[in-house]
């Protein structure tokens, strides 16, 4: 890793960095920049919802509020440019300053012209600088369709199982040793590196479920050296953590309170996912099924299902046509208000006057996400919707309100 | 609830109760204006103003204890969270980088969810912390903005989104505050200036909470009031941004969610919801909250204002069918309340039993002549002598006599009935296939429309209850008896001393007789055992009763006496119209509006809505001298009938006539009725979406 302090040295304009989610990019940055005391300005593009706040930003670390205060009201590149000129005129560097700036693939989706400047600033502002770029994604996805400069494109591989087991095994517990840290951190990775090599997961895992591991140890039951039985103990239990908190199902504090009362009842804990009961209003409900009927339903079948005397449509013909894909596996397809409330009428078993409020549920369900609105906002005319819940949701909701809602579907016919 | 729904607009949601009921004189002027006997109107309003004002104090306790448990537990979360942060051992140290969330489900009545959130923000503010922000999502579009309101909430000042150019906002900001940046840094900054502060400047403010070591830091805690709303993409990254700051500044979410908890996964992805730490909170669903409502506020012969049975179910299906929002509920509640005072003059009378006997003494002749015209006194007359009739219908303090005693047995009647529903509702609600509803309120509706006795499930119910066992029964009588202990009734303390007579005359049964059973459990030989069920059979057979049995038919013909005596409907009481509040349809018009029937009944008959009697026809065709669009409209129906694409009455006119043709059929199409086909010009369609 330390090689890299060469090439950052090297004053080259800008540099691209690039590597999988935790492999150390900014820390590696950060500890540098810091142990060479070079001047440095940090700043992270999620954060930055204006460029303007990014110009002010660079110019606080570098120059001090004063600078940064210089700027306009929603300031522009060449103010960036104006001001930056001014202030290092006043103070000229004596080393290289530099820009890093983290998930650098928000600056995409910036006015076009910023990642082109940002890329030759050095020319720019005629001061000794160089931009950083930090990101996960490639620089080839980058690169504008104008073309522009070249930054130093730099890899940072992912961590190999050894590098890991290190940086892991740096955060031990202090009331632990380190060798014993370490096997554990060896157990942990002997069940999780098939499926995880994100650092910072693994790292949550290893907090998590240490404390389990040193149970016996506590209960004095066995020494600190004896690893085989503190891996039979303990791994049962990381193949269940596997299981629920690495999605995050669980979070930590109720995964530590499972840990503690699990003996007596052996983990009774729901993830989040787990909850997925909804409860609507009567109505809504009707309105959730006929938008599940009109969503995978072709429109030309609806005189099928819901007309009582719908004549004698023969079923060779009625399925006759290559339909063959399932509409299920096509996803839902939008489908107009008006479909929609015709086929509500028809399948709700009382009838309902068209109030307001019929309407208003069904904005409310498109609030709550359960429908989506396709068609743009302003369109007041002939909405279209989307329905956007699961088969097994409708089925549970069909089911409540005793609705066979199979029955009514053209792919199960 | 939000609605893009362009129907609503139609104005027929207009009616809202509560801005008539604040404290102007002005209101008061507006309820007596137009109001049916206008003699004691005054009266009458501030009869109904004590009422709402005590409904809605008890709503307020009553919510605020049902969301006790919950807001309870989210406070101790926060205190929680924000205590082990300043742990410094290692397993917190550890989880540091995670922000605390709370995911509160609280059901998709999201119009019952602001009150929740205000309470659980004064709450907060109150004991945990005094950073407290919560957002919509309405008012978060972007990043930017959902900063500025977080920033703007918590700072109390004016933020300044840059390349925002509001005059005005820029105008206020420098009146009143030096502006700031919309960055989490600012808050950060801002943060850690006031915690300094008030570590040091008011050291006696805090001490309230235990004193911990190290600098104090109350959480920032910040709501997101409807997380389903939320774009997706915004609130990643802003919880992004969030995290890069959980070291300096000790930030808390807690999640608003009508669904479920899985869309947190939906909207976040993995990468997201890593840096939370998410605990799960489950409120009270709103259909339990309705049960305590209901049983709060109308079970119960506190408020003398009641609803029959019809406004009853309006109101209770709206809450089903339609939003499930009990907020919804209550002001249907407020809108017959008001409605009631103002339609009704003998409303006068619908107050406490002290106030109501004294009303009744100053009321005037005419009023008089109103109880004499309502239907239950009616009745009442026709039962007396002819005597007393004669005197109950032309002498006027005669009548006041008997009214006072009436009112005084409606009074009783209450009193009775509330306690005696509650019994027959315990011993109901556990059988199987719930004979009379599962749900208190199903029972009271039933009871409200006609004699439960009379009805087959009441019946059936019975004969269910005779296949109890004993212990189940004796458990459920037990329960009644429990229900009636509080009443002060004399009926009642006599009904609930006879129950308890029977509750013990069946303990006693259990010390006096072993049931053949236990001889049975001895005997272990094959023909013994068939030799005693055969006589078990035989002894059945004859209808010789055991002493269980008889004990059992007693109890429960006592229950049916009570059910007999007390829970006969309100309509059979005299002078029940005093307070009962009767127009389900008036109500059902102002809650569950229908615009587009509204429409097309203005269409039909116009005379309704412009109230002129001119335009009214015999057979209910559209009279000539009605607006062009109503005959237009006419028209469009028939030609849709008569399959005739066009109406070709209008043959060669004058170019006026044919601008007004053109114009009410543009109208038309305006309101949703027709629509151009594009096949031959001049030629609509008739939209025939929802049948109406």
């Amino acid at each position: 890793i330390k090689h890299f302090q060469t090439t950052i040295t090297c004053n080259y304009p800008s540099i691209f960095i690039y590597g999988h989610r935790a492999s150390g990019k900014s820390h590696v940055m950060h500890v540098l920049l810091k142990e060479l005391e070079l001047p440095h300005a940090t700043v992270s593009c999620v954060e930055c919802v204006s460029v303007a706040l990014l110009f002010e930003q660079v110019l606080l670390s570098f120059f001090g509020c004063d600078a940064a205060s210089l700027l306009p009201r929603s300031a522009s590149l060449s103010d960036f440019v104006r001001i930056y000129r001014q202030q290092c005129s006043q103070s000229p560097a004596k080393q290289t300053r530099y820009i890093v700036m983290e998930k650098a693939e928000l600056l995409r989706d910036t006015d076009a012209n910023l990642l082109p400047a940002l890329l030759r600033l050095q020319e720019l502002v005629e001061d000794n600088v160089t931009i950083i770029l930090l990101s996960e994604i490639v620089w080839d996805k980058f690169r504008p369709n104008t073309g522009c400069f070249e930054p130093l494109l730099l890899h940072f591989p992912d961590y190999s199982k050894g590098e890991l087991h290190t940086i892991l095994s740096q955060d031990r517990h202090p009331s632990y040793s380190d060798e014993f840290y370490s096997s554990y951190i060896n157990i942990l990775l002997g069940v999780f590196y098939s499926v995880c090599r994100d650092l910072r997961e693994l790292r949550h895992l290893a907090a998590l479920n240490f404390s389990k591991f040193c149970e016996p140890l506590e209960e004095g039951k066995v020494k600190e050296t004896d690893t085989h039985k503190l891996w039979r103990n303990i791994e049962p239990h990381l193949k269940k953590a596997m299981q629920t908190v690495y999605l995050r199902e669980v979070s930590s504090v109720q995964w530590e309170q499972m840990q503690q009362t699990e003996e007596k009842e052996n983990g009774a804990l729901r993830g989040l996912s787990a909850h997925t009961h909804v409860e609507l209003p009567y109505y809504s409900k009707f309105l959730l099924i006929a938008a599940y009927l009109a969503s995978y339903n072709p429109a030309r079948t609806d005189k099928r299902f819901f007309l009582k005397h719908h004549g004698k449509i023969r079923k060779t013909n009625f399925l006759k046509k290559n339909e063959k894909t399932s509409n299920h596996l096509l996803g839902p397809k939008p489908f107009p208000l008006d479909r929609l409330l015709a086929i509500f009428y028809s399948v709700v078993d009382s009838r309902v006057a068209p109030t307001a409020s019929i309407f208003s549920q069904i904005s409310s369900l498109v609030t709550l996400q359960l429908l989506t609105q396709v068609s743009h906002d302003d369109q007041l005319d002939a909405p279209k919707y989307k329905c956007a819940v699961s088969m097994d949701f409708i089925c549970a909701i069909s089911r409540t309100v005793n609705f066979e809602i199979v029955k009514y579907l053209y792919d199960f016919l | 609830r939000d609605t893009t729904w362009p129907y609503q607009c139609f104005g027929c949601f207009v009616f809202k109760p509560s801005a008539k009921k604040k404290k102007t004189l002005s209101l008061a002027d507006h309820f007596i204006h137009g109001c049916e006997g206008a003699e004691n109107s005054e009266k009458r309003f501030k009869l109904c103003q004590d009422l709402w004002d005590q409904i809605k104090t008890d709503t307020e306790v009553l919510q605020d204890e049902l969301n006790r448990n919950i807001l309870d537990s989210l406070l101790d979360f926060t205190r929680k969270c924000s205590s082990t942060r300043q742990h410094s051992d290692w397993a917190s140290q550890m989880r540091a980088s995670e922000i605390p969330t709370a995911a509160l489900v609280l059901g998709v009545n999201v119009p019952d969810h602001d009150m929740t959130f205000q309470s659980l923000s004064d709450l907060l503010q109150q004991s945990v912390t005094p950073y407290v922000a919560s957002v919509q999502a309405k008012e978060c579009g972007a990043l930017k903005h959902l900063i500025k309101r977080v920033l703007e909430r918590l700072m109390g000042t004016v933020v300044t989104v840059d390349d925002e150019e509001e005059e005005e906002a820029e105008q206020t900001s420098a009146q009143h505050h030096k502006s700031v940046h919309c960055s989490l840094s600012t808050l950060c900054d801002w943060y850690n200036t006031k915690t300094k502060k008030s570590n040091t400047g008011t050291p006696g403010k805090k001490r309230s909470s235990p004193v911990r070591d190290g600098p104090q830091q109350p959480p920032v805690v910040i709501i997101f009031k409807d997380l389903e709303a939320f774009n997706p993409r915004v609130l990643q990254d802003f919880i992004l941004i969030c995290s890069r700051y959980i070291e300096r500044l000790p930030l808390m979410f807690i999640f608003g969610i009508a669904t479920s908890p899985s869309t947190i996964q939906h909207l976040l992805p993995h990468s997201v919801s890593s840096l939370l730490c998410i605990e799960l909170f489950q409120s009270l669903s709103c259909t339990q909250h309705l049960a305590t409502v209901i049983d709060k506020l109308i079970l119960t012969k506190q408020f003398p204002f009641k609803l029959n049975g019809k406004v009853m179910q309006v109101l209770i299906s709206i809450f089903l069918y339609h939003d499930f929002s009990v907020r919804k509920f209550i002001k249907g509640i407020q809108l017959a309340l008001l409605e009631h005072f103002h339609s009704q003059p003998l409303s006068v009378l619908c107050c406490k039993k002290k106030e109501a006997l004294l009303n009744v003494m100053q009321l005037d002749h005419l009023d008089l002549e109103r109880i004499r015209h309502l239907l239950s006194f009616k009745r009442y007359v026709e039962k007396q002598e002819p005597r007393e009739q004669v005197d109950l219908l032309t002498d006027d303090t005669h009548l006041k006599e008997v009214c006072q005693k009436l009112i005084k047995d409606l009074h009783k009647y209450h009193k009775n009935y509330y306690p005696i529903l509650r019994c027959l509702h315990t011993l109901t609600s556990s059988l199987p296939r719930y004979p009379l509803g599962k749900q208190i309120r199903e029972l009271h509706l039933i009871c409200l429309e006609k004699n439960v006795w009379e009805s087959e499930d009441y019946q059936s119910a019975m004969k269910l209850l005779k296949m109890l066992a004993k212990d189940e029964l004796i458990a459920l009588l037990q329960r009644c008896a429990e229900i009636l202990q509080p009443a002060k009734s004399k009926k009642i303390k006599s009904a609930l001393v006879q129950l308890e007579d029977m509750l013990t005359k069946f303990k006693q049964l259990d010390s006096n007789i072993t049931s053949p059973l236990k001889h049975l459990q001895k005997k272990t030989d094959l023909a013994q055992l068939q030799k005693t069920l055969l006589e078990m059979n035989e002894s059945r057979r004859a209808k010789k009763l055991s002493p269980f049995e008889v004990l059992r038919n007693e109890a429960l013909e006592f229950i049916d006496s009570l059910v007999k005596s007390h829970l006969s409907p309100p309509e059979s009481q005299v002078l029940n119209e005093v307070c009962y509040y009767t127009s389900s349809a008036t109500v059902r018009r102002h809650l569950n509006a229908t615009p587009r029937t509204s429409i097309q009944a203005a269409l039909n008959s116009p005379f309704y809505y412009l109230q002129n009697d001119r335009l009214k026809t015999e057979d209910g065709t559209v009279s000539n001298a009605a607006p062009d669009i109503c005959i237009a409209y006419a028209t469009v129906v028939s030609a849709a009938e008569g399959n005739d694409p066009d109406s070709d009455n209008f043959g060669k006119v004058d170019e006026v006539k044919h601008a007004r043709f053109i114009r009410a059929v543009s109208e038309l199409e305006f309101l949703g009725f027709i629509k151009s086909t594009k096949q031959k010009t001049d030629h609509v369609a008739r939209l025939t979406w929802g049948g109406c």
